[in-house]
């Protein structure tokens, strides 16, 4: 008799989400599916607001990544003024993008996902959390907490506050870098830097022993990678063109402009989840799956462009291969990506251009359409915005990262399952590494903030007929 | 002129005759919470915020359009003038759109103030979300008729300093908004002198400047009682 299996919700991700696992007479598994089982609506609302208020409103999509629809918006907004913004404020955006970068990859390696590494996929769920963490290893809980809060204060200092900084504004910044910040930012790059190396050291040793096979298991397989890169194919966050890569490195479609994204981009719905399923166009739905993410950028980028991420990646490289395929490789990338950031930070603090005071630009209602694209640390977001001659915002579409990764989840997933699901037999520890494939991904559900303590999971037993064979809850 | 002497609170005052309590409260360092009062401007008693009690009559009764009058014992922050205050407040949230997350005036609000001022920290009536329509016709100005508590601040100030008489109220009830010119888009109206005194009156942020973001705007209130002042006594100081 077939059945299917539910975990719902799923912890330790932010936002809320449910998985199914289909189990066919056999009871070997079918099929997985991410369901995502929130709708916020933002695109209908905004209809009728002022495109000024884009960047205020879509920052509260979400907690953790404000940041990013921060710049998405903003620079949809220079393209509706039709401006190009001062040098410096562009610099102060690249500053607050990286911080974001930093912070976000740091919550997603140190507070939810390591409990899984450092404490094991089977230990206690009670203490399977970031205080677990604590209690097992303070000096690296604590340095990963300072280096998530150095990405945070940043932000604070550039904005004004940790989250929902409205300071990012169609034109520029609203305020230049002030001496002290500047100078708190030079003063905490060194301790940042060290955190980052002991994280990476640390995770090579795992990916060596006691995480072997979860490479393979975790997300293994071809797909086509997306994500901006610079002038030079080098690794972007904020500008520069968008790249489509195969997995065997084979540059698809480059040189693409967010302008176009319709064009190459298309978005599926399926029933089931509230997340859309956007898609490569010429390959088609659903061959035309594509990651985003920082296993994407790292794959798509031919460098980075500072001397430490550039030797990592150069190891990084060495051990899987130009073109790693695993979804559990994301955990990897997003530390080189700190590293990255870090280096990137730092030479922009010591920009003498960095604290000039010319950093926003006016200008009337020049475009009625604009698209605008960054690098949020999950991945590429577009925001697209029709506007009346007043600027009055008339239709939004947004293209959120988690979304791109839509497809590539539910394969992860599904791969997971199979490998760990025999016999209709369900452990915790399985469902565990089945969130955990989730995890790599580090979907922003863009809601609140699950990434502490234990939230109850229910495991549904479902028979075709529908009746209720077993019910799990922890 | 003759001078009426009255009590507040308690507090023995002493003020000129035609005076209104607001006024007198003001001489007496009593602080009543006020929306539509604006120094420089006409009264008008819109927001009813002012509500005070006043012994020998069962009405409340407005302070800024309450003149007064010998013997009065006047009552500004008793229980039900309170309840009455905070229910006030309640109801000019539930009416309109006021998401101050996401607002221009942010931090620099007086409904958001008054809020405070009075405790209130939630509604208890049902949001009407209305959809009244944002008009961004103006080149310099927007103004924004969900977050408008309908205290004409800027119908008078835009009459009486300005001259201009840009504004007005429509309808009637529920159903009231404000209009520029005969109900025409702001940019169209010949009327307006783009002086930008009604961005300093608005109390929300229902009329601001074009391009302001969330908690951008900034207002020079002290500015119109300047100018009045320097119109009526040709004394130019702030």
């Amino acid at each position: 008799m077939s059945r299917t299996v539910v975990i719902d919700p799923i912890t330790r991700i932010e936002g809320h989400a449910k998985i199914s696992v289909f189990l066919n007479d056999a009871g070997e598994v079918d099929n997985a599916r991410f369901h995502v089982v929130e709708y916020r609506g933002f695109e209908k609302f905004c209809e009728g607001r002022p495109f000024t208020e884009m960047a205020g409103i879509t920052a509260r999509i979400c907690g953790i990544c404000p940041v990013s629809h921060l710049l998405a918006s903003a620079k949809t907004g220079d393209k509706i003024l039709a401006v190009k913004i001062p040098p410096t404020a562009e610099k102060l955006r690249r500053m607050m993008n990286l911080a974001q970068l930093t912070q976000s990859h740091a919550l997603s390696f140190f507070h939810l996902s390591s409990p899984d590494f450092l404490l094991g996929w089977d230990s206690d769920p009670a203490k399977r959390n970031v205080f677990g963490l604590i209690a097992e290893n303070p000096d690296l809980a604590r340095a990963g907490i300072r280096l998530r809060q150095f990405g945070q204060t940043m932000i604070e200092i550039l904005g004004g506050r940790k989250i929902h900084a409205a300071w990012t504004v169609p034109g520029g910044v609203r305020e230049p870098l002030s001496a002290e910040g500047q100078q708190w930012i030079r003063d905490r790059l060194p301790e940042s830097f060290e955190t980052v190396h002991l994280a990476l050291s640390l995770f090579k040793t795992l990916l060596d022993t006691q995480l072997k096979d979860e490479i393979h298991y975790f997300g293994e397989f071809p797909s086509l990678f997306m994500g901006l890169v610079g002038k030079h194919g080098e690794w972007e966050h904020y500008s520069g063109h968008l790249r489509f890569t195969d997995s065997h490195g084979n540059i698809v479609a480059d040189q693409l402009s967010e302008d176009d994204y319709q064009e190459f981009l298309g978005e599926a719905v399926e029933p089931w989840s509230y997340l859309k399923f956007p898609y490569y166009k010429p390959l088609g739905y659903p061959a035309g799956m594509y990651r985003v993410g920082p296993l994407a950028r790292l794959n798509v980028c031919s460098h980075i462009g500072t001397e430490q991420a550039d030797r990592e990646l150069q190891e990084y490289r060495d051990r899987f291969g130009r073109i790693p395929t695993s979804s559990f490789i994301y955990h990897y990338s997003r530390l080189i990506e700190i590293l990255a950031c870090l280096e990137k930070i730092q030479e922009l603090v010591n920009d003498p251009e960095i604290r000039s005071d010319r950093v926003r630009a006016n200008a009337g209602i020049n475009n009625l359409e604009a698209i605008g694209v960054s690098e949020a640390p999950r991945g590429t977001l577009f925001h697209h915005y029709k506007v009346d001659e007043n600027g009055l915002i008339e239709k939004v579409n947004l293209i959120i990262a988690t979304g791109h990764n839509n497809l590539a989840m539910n394969q992860t997933i599904t791969q997971i399952a199979k490998q760990y699901i025999r016999n209709n037999e369900i452990t915790e520890g399985m469902l565990n590494r089945i969130e955990a494939g989730i995890r790599c991904f580090d979907p922003c559900l863009s809601c609140s903030t699950h990434a502490a303590g234990q939230m109850p999971l229910h495991v549904q037993l479902i028979a075709s007929d529908g009746t209720v064979l077993q019910d799990v809850y922890r | 002129m003759s001078v009426k002497t009255l009590t507040i609170d308690g507090k023995d005052v002493a003020i000129e005759e035609g005076a209104t309590i607001l006024q007198a409260a003001k001489e007496a360092g009593v602080a009543i919470p006020t929306l539509c009062h604006l120094e420089g401007v006409s009264d008008v008693g819109a927001c009813r915020l002012c509500l005070v009690e006043i012994a020998g009559t069962s009405k409340l009764l407005p302070a800024c359009v309450t003149e007064v009058a010998e013997g009065m014992q006047v009552q500004t922050n008793t229980p039900k003038l309170q309840e009455y205050r905070r229910m006030t407040v309640e109801l000019l949230f539930s009416e309109g759109n006021h998401f101050c997350s996401v607002c221009v005036a942010n931090g620099n609000c007086e409904l958001q103030d008054v809020a405070i001022q009075v405790g209130m920290d939630h509604t208890r009536f049902p949001y009407r979300f209305p959809n009244r329509g944002v008009d961004m016709s103006h080149p310099s100005f927007g103004i924004d008729h969900n977050r408008c508590i309908l205290c004409t601040r800027c119908v008078r100030v835009c009459d009486e300093i300005e001259g201009a008489h840009v504004w007005d109220v429509a309808q009637r009830g529920a159903g009231c908004y404000i209009v520029s010119g005969l109900n025409q888009p702001w940019g169209t109206v010949d009327a307006c002198t783009s002086c930008g005194k009604c961005v300093d009156a608005c109390p929300t942020g229902a009329i601001f400047r074009k391009g302001e973001t969330t908690g951008e705007k900034e207002r020079d209130r002290a500015k119109l009682e300047f100018l009045v002042t320097a119109r009526e006594k040709h004394q130019w100081i702030r």
